[in-house]
């Protein structure tokens, strides 16, 4: 009977590459059978029992100690818990699953190079149109605190839950605060980040639950991985 | 300390301010939350608890008393009035900290005392009378006579302009004054984008008009050939937020800095009426601590008098009470019409935390 419970994205490039590096460290995900691809188990280690389930709904679990490891992006991880909670530690990085979150101001605004500028902006968009400047995103918490800290004013965020880069051209945003991989998206939308616009930069991460029930055998099964895959456990976690 | 204790000491509060002349009013415990972010701006997320009706939109716990009471004040016409409330308010608390999210809060708001000396002082009076056996450091402030120095910089209305809007953020600020002044080249006056030549430029999308980018352009060429703020009046500033000291010591330092600002000198005679008008409802002024600094940290709506009273427990978390002047805030929520306001809170658990020698948690 299994014990440890490993997250894993259900779907996509994330899943492929969580697969791929779980593989490179000796735990072979088999899957249940063709038609479920969101069961299986691992042939590497038997007391590991992989649970697929989207990305973004990993912190949350290891959050809640539903989950004891997981492989999800930093951004995701740290969105989700934005007090950096002490409940979630992240153990190591991946190297795949690369994404910046930037903010991003249309092309043609020649006088807008940095949050500064944007600052700026903002005060004068007030007083034109009468209310603040919207930014969309889907990253909310990440977003206003990095403003927060650049003591940008008189701006707002608007929810975006995806094709955040056509919200400037639908007029619900004036800016736009998200992922990119290669920025090829933001461009071909007539988009430009701002020279200080990286948020955070982010990757996958394996990342361990302090609140789950770690019981002495799922302890040495997690002390087995970090030596294979290479990283060291921090203080208190499994205990 | 238990619930019962609190609401009882609170209870004295709230009947020596009616004592005083205040109506006792409530207010809802649901705001708008529009309002509440136009008013405090997006980082009021972060410390209010939201909540939506899916017909009516989204709603904050009311995170404080004053802009409801002052909502309350100017959707009624704006009439002077004392009023006094008790009551909870709540704040989002990081998880680490053990600081509750609900706390009672007992207040006083004077409205339309056109003598706001008389007023600041009634209600600073007030407040010592009733604070005065927990021996707490008390601090005043006042907003107005920064605004006063960044009015004295001989310089163009943009730059001050720009000042007055961050005078709460104090990196901005630093920043923009550095910038202003030359002490570096400052980033927020970069001549915006260097395009390569023959490289197409990009359709334009979003509200933002071409106008609004080419006033924006000409204003960073003008900036950049705009002569610095001199050193004497950088200096002079500086020597205004940073001043510290009592109440007679600050008077006879800020007269001294109207050499070189000299837009200080009626904010000074506030000032002074103030320390008066609190003299002859016989508050003791002699030791009392003023820093101009106070109240650039605390809540943007206050724009003149303010102050704190403050126990060694409490120092960087939340005072025992604090108030001040927001005669602009009226303003904004009466749609122009301004009516002069100051009013202040206490806080009970803090309060009978620290006379319990426990510390409020940071």
């Amino acid at each position: 009977m299994a014990g440890l419970k490993l997250g894993i994205p259900a779907k996509g490039r994330l899943r492929l590459a969580a697969v791929d590096w779980l593989g490179s460290v000796g735990l072979t995900v088999i899957p249940a059978d063709s038609d479920r691809e969101y069961a299986g188990h691992l042939s590497g280690d038997s007391r590991i029992e992989p649970v697929f389930l989207p990305a973004s709904e990993i912190p949350g679990e290891l959050d809640a100690g539903q989950l004891h490891l997981g492989v999800t992006g930093q951004d995701l991880i740290r969105e989700r818990l934005p007090f950096r909670t002490t409940r979630v530690a992240e153990l190591l990085p991946l190297g795949f699953g690369f994404a910046e979150l930037v903010i991003a101001v249309p092309d043609a605004w020649a006088d807008v190079v940095s949050v500064d500028d944007l600052d700026a902006v903002a005060g004068a968009f007030r007083n034109v149109h009468g209310r603040p400047l919207r930014i969309a995103t889907k990253y909310h918490n990440l977003v206003r605190s990095f403003l927060a800290e650049r003591e940008l004013a008189d701006y707002r965020l608007v929810d975006s839950q995806g094709a955040t880069e056509a919200t400037v051209r639908n007029l619900t945003a004036e800016a736009i605060a998200d992922i990119t991989a290669t920025g090829q998206t933001l461009r071909a939308n007539h988009l430009r980040i701002l020279d200080d616009g990286m948020i955070l930069s982010s990757q996958a991460v394996l990342a361990a639950s302090h609140s789950a029930p770690w019981r002495g055998d799922d302890r040495s099964t997690l002390l087995g991985l970090a030596d294979r895959a290479g990283f060291s456990l921090p203080v208190g976690l499994g205990t | 300390m238990n619930a019962e204790q609190v609401r009882a000491r609170a209870e004295q509060f709230l009947s020596r301010f009616t004592e005083a002349g205040a109506v006792h009013v409530e207010t809802a415990v649901l705001q708008p939350a529009d309002l509440l972010l136009d008013l405090y701006g997006e980082d009021i997320r972060a410390r209010a608890f939201v909540t939506r009706d899916p017909v009516r939109g989204e709603f904050m716990l009311r995170p404080d008393y004053t802009v409801p009471v002052a909502r309350m004040v100017m959707e009624t016409g704006g009439r002077p009035a004392r009023f006094a409330y008790l009551g909870p308010v709540w704040r989002m608390q990081p998880p680490d900290s053990d600081r509750p999210a609900e706390t009672l809060q007992v207040g006083y708001e004077i409205f339309g005392n056109g003598d706001r000396a008389a007023a600041d002082a009634e209600l600073f009076g007030l407040f010592c009378e009733l604070l005065a056996p927990a021996g707490l450091t008390v601090t005043v402030g006042d907003m107005g006579i920064l605004l006063a120095a960044v009015d004295s910089l001989e310089t163009h209305d943009r730059r001050k302009a720009a000042l007055r809007r961050h005078l709460w953020r104090p990196n901005r600020f630093r920043r923009l004054l550095d910038g202003f002044s030359g002490a570096r080249p400052d980033e927020s006056i970069r001549p915006g984008l260097r395009r390569e030549s023959g490289d197409q430029s990009p359709p334009l999308i979003g509200l933002r008009s071409e106008a609004e980018i080419e006033a924006r352009l000409a204003e960073l060429a003008a900036e950049a050939a705009s002569p610095p703020v001199g050193p004497a009046q950088v200096k002079g500033l500086e020597a205004v937020l940073n001043l510290r000291g009592t109440m007679t010591s600050a008077l006879a330092e800020l007269e001294e800095l109207t050499g070189v600002l000299p837009a200080l000198s009626p904010a000074i005679d506030v000032l002074s009426n103030r320390r008066d008008a609190m003299r002859s409802v016989g508050i003791n002024i002699d030791h009392l601590r003023f820093s101009t600094g106070h109240g650039r940290r605390s809540m943007e709506y206050y724009d003149g008098f303010v102050f704190g009273f403050e126990s060694p427990q409490t120092r960087g978390t939340v005072p025992v009470a604090s108030g001040g002047r927001y005669d602009a805030l009226t303003g904004i929520l009466g749609g122009g019409t301004t009516v002069p306001a100051v009013g202040g809170v206490i806080r009970p658990e803090v309060l009978l935390a620290c006379k319990e020698g426990a510390a409020w948690p940071g």
